[in-house]
């Protein structure tokens, strides 16, 4: 016999504040956003929270749910608070809090930037379009690292960045990895120094939990051993010069 | 609540790495000084060896081996995924590692007691 | 970490590999049936074939203790910078000595 309701505790104020207790009416098939949803309309205007197409597809949603950071949109209740379980909803970790769920995604767009995780054309366009099969090895490398959507979740989950606030952290070196397999991309060298400082690759110690928890099933940690490799034959082979 | 990123098999194997090597980097300094007793001559390095009899001393250099081997194995598994550019099954790998350790320290366990 | 040091890191790691493995097995090979100092000297004594061996392993670890703290020293603590990169590069120093005269005592002894 499912219970009737749910008790909901969600972080209130910013980097100081306090959790705050709101009970809503179990429903069937109830996602994370639905309870947040119905307690900033019914309950609690002032509850700040972030979500946009609600169908998995644009990450604003991301926040961490009992623990985890996760999607609300695509979380059922069911399965993060089965039985009479409780929810406990606060703001992704690693980034500064605007206001109760929202986060400031500044500084993860910056890191984003600082990896060169952007494409270079070079000075001169290309002629042509370029040729680029899709069974190459170095475009098959990209395209398993290509649909990061800037979510925001492997950042929050990531104990690295956690402990080292320089860090750039999985999706920007992911992204950084996909131009670095990029044939067009001229920009290689630059990219490569980008990632290579006491804040780049070398931090990954290999935890894993970007890889566990991103939604869009990317593995950060082996995008990021790409680059790893990259800098290390490079390194070899300028200390052999 | 602890956080689940610290619930993952990664996380767990990061932190015992991290912790055997620290126990390693401590003790290695003393083992070469012990070892340098022998400078003194052989029978330095055997008044020295006579303390390993102790039950505690022996206890600790089964974590200390057992340590080794967790650094070692967990180690190569960083190498493997960082190198040899495989997608890991963690749960299965990090269960081989801990295989290999017990193996390792009781075979030290038992030809030392 | 740098490139640089990642470098030196992960080679000295693959050399401690097959000198770690090495080690091991000799160890559970040697202290069957107790351990003397008799023993390791007779094995160790004049023996080129292993202070070669052990040298290697000393000068690996040398490298690899010390960046592997740094990690941990620049992520627990609030310590880095220079002051942090000479304190290790200090204890390497310290390691090589001290585990080159552990090679040498159990060779000459």
């Amino acid at each position: 016999m499912r219970p009737e309701t749910l008790n909901v505790e969600v972080w209130r104020g910013g980097e100081r504040g306090a959790f705050q207790s709101f009970t809503v009416p179990r429903r069937q098939n109830q996602t994370v956003l639905d309870v947040v949803t119905e307690i900033q309309r019914e309950q609690d205007p002032t509850l700040a929270y972030r979500f946009a197409c609600r169908v998995g597809m644009c990450g604003s949603c991301a926040m961490v749910v009992n623990g985890r950071p996760r999607w609300t949109c695509r979380t059922r209740v069911s399965e993060a608070a089965p039985a009479d379980g409780a929810l406990r909803l606060e703001p992704l970790r690693n980034f500064t809090i605007v206001k109760d769920l929202a986060v400031d995604m500044a500084q993860f767009f910056d890191k984003w930037r600082d990896a060169h995780g952007y494409f270079e054309p070079g000075a001169r366009p290309a002629a042509d379009f370029a040729t680029v099969p899709p069974a190459t090895p170095a475009r098959q490398a990209a395209d398993v690292a290509i649909e990061c959507i800037g979510c925001g979740v492997c950042y929050s989950a990531c104990d690295v960045v956690a402990w080292d606030e320089d860090y750039l952290g999985p999706a920007a070196l992911n992204r950084a990895w996909t131009l670095v397999n990029d044939v067009r991309d001229a920009g290689q060298a630059a990219r490569l120094a980008a990632v290579a400082g006491d804040d780049g690759c070398q931090c990954c110690h290999t935890h894993m939990s970007c890889t566990s928890f991103c939604p869009k099933a990317i593995a950060p940690t082996y995008s990021i051993a790409g680059l790893k490799r990259s800098l290390f034959w490079q390194a070899l082979k300028g200390g052999a010069r | 609540m602890m956080r689940a990123s610290h619930r993952q098999p990664g996380y767990v194997a990061a932190l015992l790495h991290r912790l055997s090597g620290i126990a390693l980097a401590i003790f290695l300094p003393l083992h070469f000084l012990a070892l340098a007793t022998a400078l003194n001559g052989a029978a330095a390095l055997d008044s020295f060896l006579a303390i390993t009899h102790a039950p505690l001393v022996k206890a600790s250099e089964c974590l200390l081996v057992a340590a080794l081997a967790t650094h070692m194995t967990l180690g190569l598994r960083i190498l493997a995924v960082e190198f040899l550019n495989i997608r890991e099954r963690t749960v299965a790998v990090l269960t081989g590692c801990a295989a290999a350790v017990c193996a390792v320290g009781l075979a030290f366990l038992l030809n030392v007691v | 970490m740098t490139a640089a040091l990642f470098l030196a890191h992960r080679i000295s790691a693959m050399v401690l590999a097959l000198a770690v493995a090495v080690h091991l097995a000799t160890i559970l090979y040697a202290i069957r049936g107790g351990l003397t100092a008799a023993d390791i000297l007779a094995r160790t004594h004049g023996n080129i074939g292993f202070f070669a061996f052990y040298s290697a392993f000393v000068a690996a670890v040398a490298f690899h203790a010390p960046i592997g703290l740094r990690n941990v020293i620049r992520e627990w603590t609030p310590w880095r910078g220079p002051s942090l990169d000479a304190v290790l590069a200090a204890v390497a120093v310290a390691l090589l000595v001290l585990g080159m005269r552990a090679v040498i005592a159990v060779y000459v002894a």
